[in-house]
């Protein structure tokens, strides 16, 4: 919608909002130690996103700290009280583009104390990067930041064996991580699975390729980054669309106009499908998929439309749109993943919460903690009735009302829920869904 | 058949539509800060295509801080009336007067506004306020979240944030708190400009290069105006400048530009090798964790 008169032709900046780029987001964890913010300082600065006046005061601090080199992981400092304690605490989003692509980087903590809020920035993230200590190999951490990255269902992950300047570039030494992690890795879900040689500090394989690797015949990060192919990792095969607002103006020219507004959540929608709506059940067709600049053929995720239907059936937020053939699971009992997030109280059997999964919002009983997972050994304590701040632990749930739910591996959005403290009102866990139960 | 994959200005325009309907489908009394400044523009008309064909379904309410350029104030009355969006004017000068809040002896009214926009927020009693806030612009503001909880003294506490995972937003409040929502938390300055030019966005004509009569105090351009008059001993000259952020007209300086049209002002945005508060306002050049102090006071 142009908020000024309206023309018949388009111009190129007009259509160049629908071809530019696409979005990449990826996440990254790890410690101050093993390189993090000096990886995404060089990233930032070597594809020119620095300022000349961020990059001057990093000069300066550096240079007011006796440091040999410019400390490029100051610019990625956040709060003071991080600055005070020389330690990332929350999750900082940071922001570059190339011509191929933007970047969206979730830059989380790696402490275990901070699991929590690298599943804040997992959760969205297309791409994870591991960064492993080249002179340490394997630790518990990558191990730790792996299972995470895979829990949360991202699909890429990319480790760079970080501080080769400090092993003389030995083929061999990356080569043993390559190994071991992979080793490790077979034991998850991981789709796909990248090793780079890199020296954030100095720059090798991270824009530029390194003359000091002859032997490393991959792409440096940038490049790997820009040309990953991330659009067959969204679900274009099962049409979810959760009502997320009724439209009905209540104007003179537009008095009929009932439409539902959404995020598409799965799969393609076109005018002339039929679908069948939760949880009523019934059957419509789609009329047409209005946006402000129009109505549009096909809609798939994540755009935002407004879907009008052939019959007035009484629909509002909560309420699924998908396919008579093809709709997710309406479960009261459900068998999920969560992680726990709350650092005053676990999560404990029997406890009630409010649970939020896609648009609707509901209240769960925890029936039933399964197991807890060692998120650093992945061993399973089938013995555990509770769940702590930043553990991992699989419960069986009974929700007060129908959730249209699909499992996780299958879709990120349609899977994934939060539980709310209900008299604290903070987010206390993100939740999977896992297996369905049998012919239901 | 299409690639069915967003462009990643498309994308970030359906996520601010998604950001802004869950906040109308969840709150009780929602509001949407506006400033005249481009981000705010921006973000109402981002409103406007998330409710069409209704109207938007929430009011604006501007802080007047009695320091607007007047061109930011027509643009702004332009997009009241054409929008049929209820205004909520918030005076900091009448708040001055009846004792509320006192002037700084810098003249600057950037702190002074958080008392009288909480004052009003409270006495409308808005449970969500929108902010045209964006990630990239400021250290503190890359840690915020897109929902960011407030106490019910307004106040943020960056160790204390709730998780954000997924699009799965969490704006439950007891009575007093409220959320202050950030739909462009992850747009870039030069997103923003992409998207006003592609989208041919009405702003103030301050934005756009001409020739304007400005005096340099330490590399800061300021318009010689009655906001900013000349001092004893400068003297004025005349140079083609454009403002990259819209603040109190007595303390924003321009930047030397002849970007007159938005496609101008998109390469320039491209080419340009300082961060917009850093080139432009005073006001967050006070100390390192400047604005970190005044989020925390409950400004935006």
């Amino acid at each position: 919608m142009s908020t000024e008169t309206t023309t018949s032709t388009t111009t190129a900046a007009q259509q160049a909002i629908d071809t530019s780029a696409d979005l990449l987001r990826f996440a990254t964890a790890g410690s101050v130690d093993d390189g993090k913010s000096t990886l995404i300082g060089r990233l930032l600065f070597d594809s020119k996103t620095i300022f000349s006046d961020q990059l001057e005061a990093v000069e300066q601090v550096s240079k007011d700290r006796g440091n040999d080199y410019t400390d490029l992981a100051l610019l990625t400092d956040g709060l003071r009280a991080e600055r005070e304690q020389g330690i990332t605490i929350d999750v900082a989003y940071r922001y570059f583009a190339t011509p191929k692509r933007k970047f969206i980087i979730a830059d989380t903590p790696g402490h275990i104390q901070y699991t929590r809020n690298m599943v804040t920035g997992a959760s969205t993230a297309d791409v994870a990067l591991i960064l492993v200590d080249a002179r340490k190999g394997v630790i518990e951490q990558s191990r730790r930041h792996t299972f995470l990255a895979t829990l949360l269902g991202v699909p890429h992950i990319v480790v760079c064996v970080n501080k080769m300047d400090l092993v003389d570039y030995s083929e061999e030494v990356f080569e043993t991580i390559r190994k071991d992690f992979t080793e490790f890795a077979s034991r998850l879900r991981v789709p796909d699975l990248t090793f780079i040689p890199i020296s954030a500090l100095v720059g090798d394989n991270v824009v530029h390729r390194s003359e000091q690797t002859p032997w490393f015949d991959g792409r440096p990060l940038l490049s790997h980054l820009e040309t990953l192919h991330v659009a067959s990792d969204r679900n274009l095969q099962d049409v979810r669309f959760p009502v997320q607002y009724v439209i009905r103006p209540q104007s003179h020219d537009a008095r009929d106009y009932r439409g539902y507004a959404g995020t598409v959540a799965g799969g393609v929608l076109k005018p002339g499908d039929t679908v069948r709506v939760l949880p009523s059940g019934l059957e419509t067709t789609i009329e047409a998929i209005d946006t402000a600049d129009g109505p549009v053929a096909e809609a798939y995720p994540p755009m935002s439309v407004t879907v009008r239907l052939t019959d007035e059936i009484d629909i509002s937020r909560g309420d699924m749109i998908c396919r008579p053939n093809n709709s997710p699971a309406a479960l009261q009992d459900i068998d999920a993943q969560i992680c726990w997030m709350d650092e005053s109280a676990p999560l404990v059997q029997g406890k009630k919460y409010a649970i939020k999964h896609t648009t609707r919002w509901a209240r769960a009983m925890v029936k039933d903690v399964k197991y807890r997972v060692d998120v650093n050994t992945l061993h399973r304590d089938e013995d555990a009735t509770e769940i702590r701040l930043n553990e991992i632990g699989r419960v069986q749930l009974r929700v007060t009302q129908p959730l249209f739910v699909d499992p996780y591996r299958q879709n990120r959005r349609t899977g994934a829920f939060i539980l709310v403290d209900e008299a604290t009102n903070k987010t206390v866990a993100a939740g999977m869904v896992g297996s369905l139960p049998h012919a239901s | 058949m299409t690639s069915h994959v967003l462009s990643q200005l498309r994308s970030l325009e359906a996520e601010s539509i998604h950001i802004i309907r869950e906040v109308v489908a969840e709150m009780q009394r929602p509001c949407l800060l506006f400033s005249g400044g481009k981000d705010s523009i921006v973000m109402l008309h981002l409103a406007a295509k998330a409710f069409a064909p209704a109207r938007i379904p929430f009011p604006i309410m501007h802080v007047d801080t009695g320091l607007n350029f007047p061109s930011v104030l027509e643009t702004r009355d332009r997009w009241v009336e054409r929008l049929g969006v209820q205004l909520v004017v918030a005076s900091v000068p009448e708040a001055i007067e009846r004792g509320l809040v006192q002037e700084e002896p810098n003249g600057s009214r950037n702190r002074i506004q958080t008392p009288v926009l909480l004052e009003a927020a409270e006495k409308n009693g808005f449970d969500a306020l929108f902010g045209g806030g964006r990630r990239d612009e400021e250290k503190a503001r890359a840690k915020e979240r897109v929902f960011s909880f407030r106490d019910d003294f307004g106040q943020w506490d960056p160790k204390n944030q709730r998780p954000e995972v997924w699009d799965l937003y969490n704006g439950r409040v007891h009575q007093g708190e409220s959320i202050r929502v950030f739909p462009l938390s992850n747009w870039t300055e030069l997103d923003i400009w992409a998207y006003i030019e592609a989208e041919e966005i009405d702003l103030p004509d301050l934005y756009f290069a001409t020739e304007r009569e400005v005096v340099d105090r330490g590399g800061m351009l300021f318009a010689v105006n009655e906001f900013t008059p000349l001092k004893d001993g400068e003297t004025a000259e005349v140079r083609s400048v454009r403002y990259r952020t819209v603040g109190d007209a007595n303390l924003t300086a321009a930047v030397a530009s002849t970007a007159a049209t938005r496609a101008e002002i998109v390469e320039e945005v491209a080419a340009v090798r300082l961060t917009e508060r850093g080139a432009t306002r005073g006001d967050d050049k006070v100390s390192e964790a400047a604005m970190e102090d005044r989020k925390r006071e409950g400004y935006f």
